[in-house]
């Protein structure tokens, strides 16, 4: 097989190669492998996608050339991980200065359970640092580019996971998702991007960021790849109490039609701060749901407007808690010269965390100082149930909650940079989803001004297997052809 | 806008070092913010229970059987300073 057919094939097709004899993971491997380390040694002239390169296929993967890797579910496919994942020996610095060069004792459950399954491990991504931010560039490792425009961000903060994928750097990638940092990348990209119920996923090993938030994912090429990923990663954890057995093995998806299923479109997110192009191009997708058998009526979130705003009062806490190991002590950057314990403490800090990072940081330690936690932590903590509440009044009239996955398509780098308000906005559609904890789903439903819009599809809790089927059949409608990016 | 002397007690708490020139910006930051935040303010939410955690989670606690933790050196390994068998920090007083 040629290296230009091997790039045509999703990831799924690879495996069902390798496991029919045709395809040798090895050969696979060294075919991303090669692209992947182009765009490492190009530099700024690349897309930036990726932190860490491996130089080689693992021996695993060469020494069974033959059954071996086939009879295995992910069969040796190489697989690009999101920075912030622990992987044993191999740089985890989550897009930050404070960890640069950082190499950690143990892998992340997420991670060491896909490679179990067969996947191996291709190379680290790019993000913004901690997961925080909408565009990655708040990395320490600098901006990614958006394949479909150089010009562009990839959005984030799972930025360099979307590029790679996009633009066939990698066959698949691992991000993680605390407001919208699987799906609005994916979005972006013109690539698909799952973010799973709360709790299917251990968060063992994962750099944290908002604990009651952040939960891994796929991005993938097609929705048949995204459940074949997932299907491999879920599960309980006695790593993470957090972490819940899926009630039910995830199915690959196989819909054609949506007869019988009913859609529900939010005034609250397809309104106001929408952009024209992405609202065109999502009513277009509206039409197909119809067109294979599906209802769609009008739902009301009543109290998504206000989602941002919790998520920007509950994130910036938790992480402002999660980001205090960061001291100089154990691991990582610490500063020089310090002149006593709280001037290393503090100027570590200063200097280790990027401005983005310092700004949430700031932001949770005032939300939780005494005499402003109940006017903040605990009435977004509230708001978070109401839009609970919103969510399953929705699900007992509608099966599904359709809405545009990002407010824009790609962004210029740099235009929003200075005004951290308009960049937090990105996060508009996908953060009721996140607060609730329900599963959702981003494909690409077409092209506005040349550039992918991203359609999200949510479901109730635990409703993966029908979400990804309904997912499956309207990417089969939609059509959308992402070979432009593969450049 | 939140004053100067807010700004240097929050990051007293932070244990974050910030510069005389990034005083202003932080605090300009912080207040559009914390303004657009405020809209949670207009909600009537006096009978509504708070959510830490989306999913019901019971019975997370595990056996307490001890296990073989990171071998010191291991866990040493990473650190920016150490002293024979320990994390070597300046003194809380210098």
């Amino acid at each position: 097989m040629s290296a230009t057919d091997i790039l045509e094939l999703t990831a799924s097709a690879a495996a069902a190669e390798i496991a029919a004899g045709s395809l040798s993971a090895a050969e696979l491997f060294d075919v991303y492998q090669e692209r992947a380390a182009a765009d490492r040694a190009a530099g700024d002239h690349g897309l930036n996608c990726f932190t860490w390169v491996a130089e080689s296929a693992p021996e695993a993967v060469v020494a069974d050339k033959t059954a071996g890797n086939g009879a295995r579910p992910l069969a040796g496919v190489p697989l690009a991980v999101k920075d912030l994942f622990c992987t044993e020996g191999v740089p985890s610095q989550s897009g930050s200065r404070i960890l640069e060069g950082y190499l950690p004792p143990y892998t992340a459950s997420a991670v060491s359970r896909l490679s179990a399954a067969g996947a191996s491990l291709l190379a680290k991504t790019n993000q913004d640092e901690f997961a925080m931010g909408s565009s990655n560039e708040n990395s320490a490792y600098g901006p990614v580019r958006n394949p479909w425009d150089r010009s562009r961000v990839p959005g984030g903060s799972s930025g360099g996971s979307a590029a790679a994928v996009a633009a066939g750097l990698a066959p698949w990638a691992l991000g993680t998702d605390t407001g919208g940092s699987i799906r609005q990348p994916a979005a972006l990209c013109g690539i698909v991007g799952l973010k799973p119920t709360y709790g299917a996923v251990s968060r063992y090993g994962m750099i944290a960021f908002a604990s009651s938030l952040d939960q891994a994912g796929p991005l993938t090429r097609d929705v048949g790849d995204a459940a074949l990923l997932l299907r491999e990663m879920v599960g309980r954890d006695e790593r993470d109490a957090t972490s819940l057995q899926f009630p039910h093995p995830i199915e690959l998806p196989t819909a054609e039609r949506l007869d019988g299923v009913t859609f529900g479109v939010p005034e609250e997110l397809t309104g106001e701060g929408i952009e024209a192009g992405v609202l065109e191009s999502f009513h277009a997708a509206l039409d197909r749901a119809r067109d294979l058998g599906a209802q769609v009526r009008e739902v009301h979130l009543a109290h998504a407007p206000h989602a941002l705003s919790a998520y920007y009062v509950i994130a910036p806490a938790e992480a402002s808690s999660n980001l205090a190991r960061f001291d100089g002590v154990r691991y990582g950057y610490r500063a020089e010269e310090p002149r006593d314990l709280l001037d290393m403490y503090t100027r570590t800090r200063h200097d280790g965390f990027g401005a983005e990072v310092r700004r949430r940081i700031m932001l949770g330690t005032y939300a939780l100082s005494s005499g402003y936690y109940d006017a903040y932590y605990g009435r977004a903590q509230r708001v978070r149930t109401k839009i609970s509440e919103d969510f399953r009044t929705a699900f007992a009239a509608v099966d599904f909650i359709l809405t545009p996955t990002a407010p824009t398509v790609a962004f210029g780098l740099g235009e929003k940079t200075g005004d951290p308000l308009s960049m937090y906005l990105s996060d508009y559609c996908t953060v009721p989803m996140s607060l609730a904890g329900i599963p959702a789903i981003s494909i690409p439903c077409g092209l506005s001004r040349g550039l992918p819009v991203g359609l999200q599809v949510a479901g109730s809790a635990f409703s993966e297997n029908r979400l990804l089927d309904v997912a499956h059949a309207l990417e089969g409608a939609l059509a959308f052809d992402g070979s432009p990016a593969r450049v | 806008m939140i004053a100067r002397d807010e700004v240097l007690h929050v990051a007293r708490l932070a244990r974050l070092a910030l510069s005389d020139e990034e005083i202003e910006p932080m605090a300009r930051e912080l207040s559009a913010v914390l303004d657009h935040i405020a809209k949670i303010g207009e909600l009537d939410l006096d009978e509504v229970a708070p959510t830490s955690h989306v999913v019901e989670v019971t019975g997370a606690l595990r056996p307490d059987e001890p296990r073989p933790c990171l071998p010191r050196e291991v866990a040493l390994a990473q650190a920016p300073a150490t002293s024979d068998d320990g994390f070597l920090v300046p003194s809380p007083q210098a």
